[in-house]
């Protein structure tokens, strides 16, 4: 399968674990380690899925982190949802949202005793409900990081244009830059490079990156989600900090550009704007979301149907703010594969098919050699 | 005038009742111990141990690419019988049909059936034909029940598989769960998925040359080979390795599994068998297989592991070395990945 193939082919594997070797030895010599943190849910997926862990030198440590947008959405957010759905409105969702613990049910259970809850595909199919029922509200559960702000935006262009008065958004936004700044100030976490997303960075393009490379920054590599995507973007940071650099680099040129995609970005611009977010184990970051523009507001779910999201409880045992924060591996926590697991979730990293949890319990539980 | 539509009173007992099995069961079926409409069947004496099972068969849609409700209520109940060491012979098949199901429908589903009954070389010996209200079903439901005739030399179990042993699969994985899953969606993603419902008996027969070499077998169908490795690795602290490369996968599963983000190791297959093998066999198996047309893709998948060494319970696992020379789990499927595949 073309594009396929050719980012799975062997040989090229072991070629390039080589050269990490090379760098890997490098960096020994210096007595440096390095600690890398993947950003998005897809790579934590990938790197599950194709056991990269299991081929790295031993001073390459991969971290997750907060990039899985379902696992970064707050309690309070599901809390809120819950209330309009008991209120008879509909709830539309995306599916890894359903088994979210809000902080006593979750929409799954809100279904099962008759709530109205539509789980969508595509936001569009919301826009079409919407349409085919005018006598009922419908919120759409607008979260997501940029890849996915992007189409719901669309969305809400339509909303805004083609007058479909019942719809509205419950926004959760959130961004990747703003996250990448506060992990990396963070004196707790110490990160040597981020693996920068694929998709996201579609949108945002590689510039967004610069920021945090450069002097005092650290290098900044962005990757496909193919295994060998994965495999170059980490040589190309051992690469970088074995030669002392910092630079944004981008592997995955064959999607992602510098300055990103100026259409999205624009949709996006119109109708939202920076506002402080709150992140699931994390707490806020300035500007790290998006709300909609004040001449949107009829919009706003939470201002049309007077909701408030604030905050929510979870489970005292649940490690996942420490898990996203690239603080702990999921198997440090006691509830994960115990009482936590993806047929019975505790915490969202356990919920969502991009979550850390959830992919260490699929593809690595236990020791693999 | 002859309705278009199954009607209740088709159910009922009546002349419609009669005049339904009249003209599409006994018109296909009628030869063997079915004939006259016995209320049993009366079969011959066996000169083996049998091997008895059955399956109900709920597939929506009732036809999907490859195959239909009528086929798949053959081959899945024929290979139950096949992977237990068996020779199919008898079937019996027991139709639920929802009032207004088109009888066209009906009839491409028991001409599928009866062609695949014949080129299984089993025979339909007795039958029932039951009409639900609208609603009450959808459209057709199937159960077949089967008899079998036990093969000489095969002895089968798990608790015969040892460390060394290989694991080897029949043909592409998969395909009958992103066949249902594509038509069910309709998904025109990539190259087109065909499902690979078909009978694995006579796979099984050509074994018995080999068959104190084969340990075990089965049919990966529902959670596909993933859900039957574990089971085993589960149930009998066996430990599985499997060989990302080796897996044989027909080029339009591998796309759908791909863009969807599933493991075609999780969705079932109707027409493959996984056997567990010594491991001198095991490219004799594989030769084997490839002469016939249902084992055409027939690939050593991956061997069997000392037990791992550990404190607690002794409990197996199933892993797999992935394209990249890295090593992971496989997992059973989580959650109610596709209902009503077979």
């Amino acid at each position: 399968m073309r594009y396929i193939d050719e980012f799975r082919d062997a040989a090229a594997a072991r070629g390039i674990r080589l050269r990490l070797d090379e760098h890997a030895a490098a960096l020994r010599a210096r007595g440096r380690r390095a600690t890398i943190m993947e950003v998005c849910g897809s790579h934590t997926m990938a790197i599950a899925r194709y056991g990269i862990r299991s081929v790295l030198p031993d001073v390459v440590r991969l971290v997750s982190g907060p990039g899985c947008p379902v696992c970064v959405t707050d309690t309070g957010y599901i809390d809120a949802a819950l209330a309009l759905a008991e209120r008879g409105i509909t709830v539309a969702t995306f599916g890894d949202m359903l088994n979210v613990p809000g902080s006593d049910s979750s929409l799954a259970r809100c279904r099962a005793a008759g709530g109205s809850v539509l789980v969508c595909y595509s936001p569009t199919q919301a826009f079409d409900h919407a349409r085919a029922h005018p006598d009922r509200e419908v919120v759409f559960l607008a979260i997501g990081f940029e890849t996915t702000v992007a189409p719901i935006a669309a969305l809400i262009h339509r909303a805004a244009t083609e007058g479909v008065p019942n719809l509205s958004f419950l926004t959760a936004f959130k961004t990747v830059p703003p996250a990448l700044a506060a992990l990396g100030a963070d004196p707790e976490i110490r990160i040597d490079a981020f693996l920068c997303p694929a998709h996201v960075s579609a949108i945002i393009g590689a510039d967004a990156y610069r920021p945090f490379s450069g002097p005092g920054g650290v290098p900044c590599v962005i990757a496909g989600f193919e295994p060998l995507d994965i495999l170059l973007g980490i040589d190309g940071i051992l690469a970088q900090l074995a030669a002392g650099e910092a630079r944004v680099e981008n592997q995955y040129s064959r999607v992602v550009t510098p300055e990103g995609n100026p259409r999205a970005l624009a949709l996006m611009s119109r109708y939202l704007q920076p506002a402080d977010a709150h992140w699931r184990g994390i707490g806020t970051i300035p500007a790290s979301g998006l709300d909609l523009r004040p001449e949107f507001q009829r919009l706003d779910a939470a201002v049309r149907h007077g909701v408030a999201v604030t905050a929510g409880r979870s489970h005292p045992g649940c490690m996942c703010g420490d898990v996203l924060k690239g603080k702990h591996e999921p198997p440090d926590c006691r509830l994960f594969g115990r009482g936590c697991t993806p047929d019975h979730p505790i915490g969202p990293c356990m919920v969502s098919s991009e979550g850390t949890c959830a992919a260490w319990f699929k593809y690595a539980r236990g020791a693999l050699a | 005038m002859s309705e278009s539509t199954i009607l209740l009173a088709h159910g009922g007992g009546g002349r419609l009742s009669r005049d339904l099995v009249q003209r599409e069961i006994v018109t296909r079926f009628g030869d063997g111990p079915l004939r006259g409409l016995p209320d049993a069947a009366r079969l011959p004496a066996f000169t083996r141990p049998l091997v008895f099972t059955t399956d109900s068969y709920v597939v929506q849609p009732a036809e999907f690419p490859g195959g239909c409700i009528g086929d798949l209520a053959v081959h899945g109940t024929v290979n139950d019988l096949a992977v237990s060491g068996g020779v199919p012979r008898w079937l019996s098949v027991g139709l639920i049909l929802e009032e207004g199901l088109p009888i066209e429908l009906l009839r491409r589903v028991l001409d599928a059936l009866q062609a695949a009954a014949r080129a299984c070389g089993v025979t339909v010996a007795t039958g029932d034909t039951k009409v639900v209200a609208r609603g009450q079903c959808d459209q057709i439901y199937i159960n077949t029940a089967g008899l079998g005739e036990a093969l000489e030399g095969f002895t089968l179990g798990p608790d015969r598989i040892r460390p060394g042993d290989c694991i080897v699969a029949s043909g592409t994985l998969g395909d009958h769960g992103a066949a249902v899953l594509a038509a069910r969606e309709k998904l025109a993603l990539g190259p087109a998925v065909r499902s690979d419902t078909g009978p694995v008996h006579r796979l099984v027969q050509a074994l018995q040359p080999l068959a104190g070499e084969v340990r075990f077998m089965r049919d990966p169908t529902r959670g596909g080979a993933a859900a039957v490795l574990n089971e085993l690795a589960e149930d009998h602290g066996l430990t599985f390795l499997l060989d990302d490369a080796a897996i044989p996968l027909s080029a339009g599963t591998r796309a759908l599994t791909e863009i969807l983000g599933l493991d075609p190791l999780h969705l079932a297959s109707e027409g493959r068998l996984l056997a567990v093998c010594a491991p001198a066999a095991a490219e004799a198996i594989v030769c084997e297989w490839r002469r016939h047309p249902e084992g055409a893709g027939a690939a050593i998948i991956g061997t069997v592991l000392a037990p791992e060494a550990g404190s607690g319970a002794r409990r197996g696992r199933v892993l797999m070395d992935t394209v990249v020379g890295g090593r992971r789990l496989v997992d059973f499927p989580q959650g109610e990945l596709l209902p009503r595949i077979c």
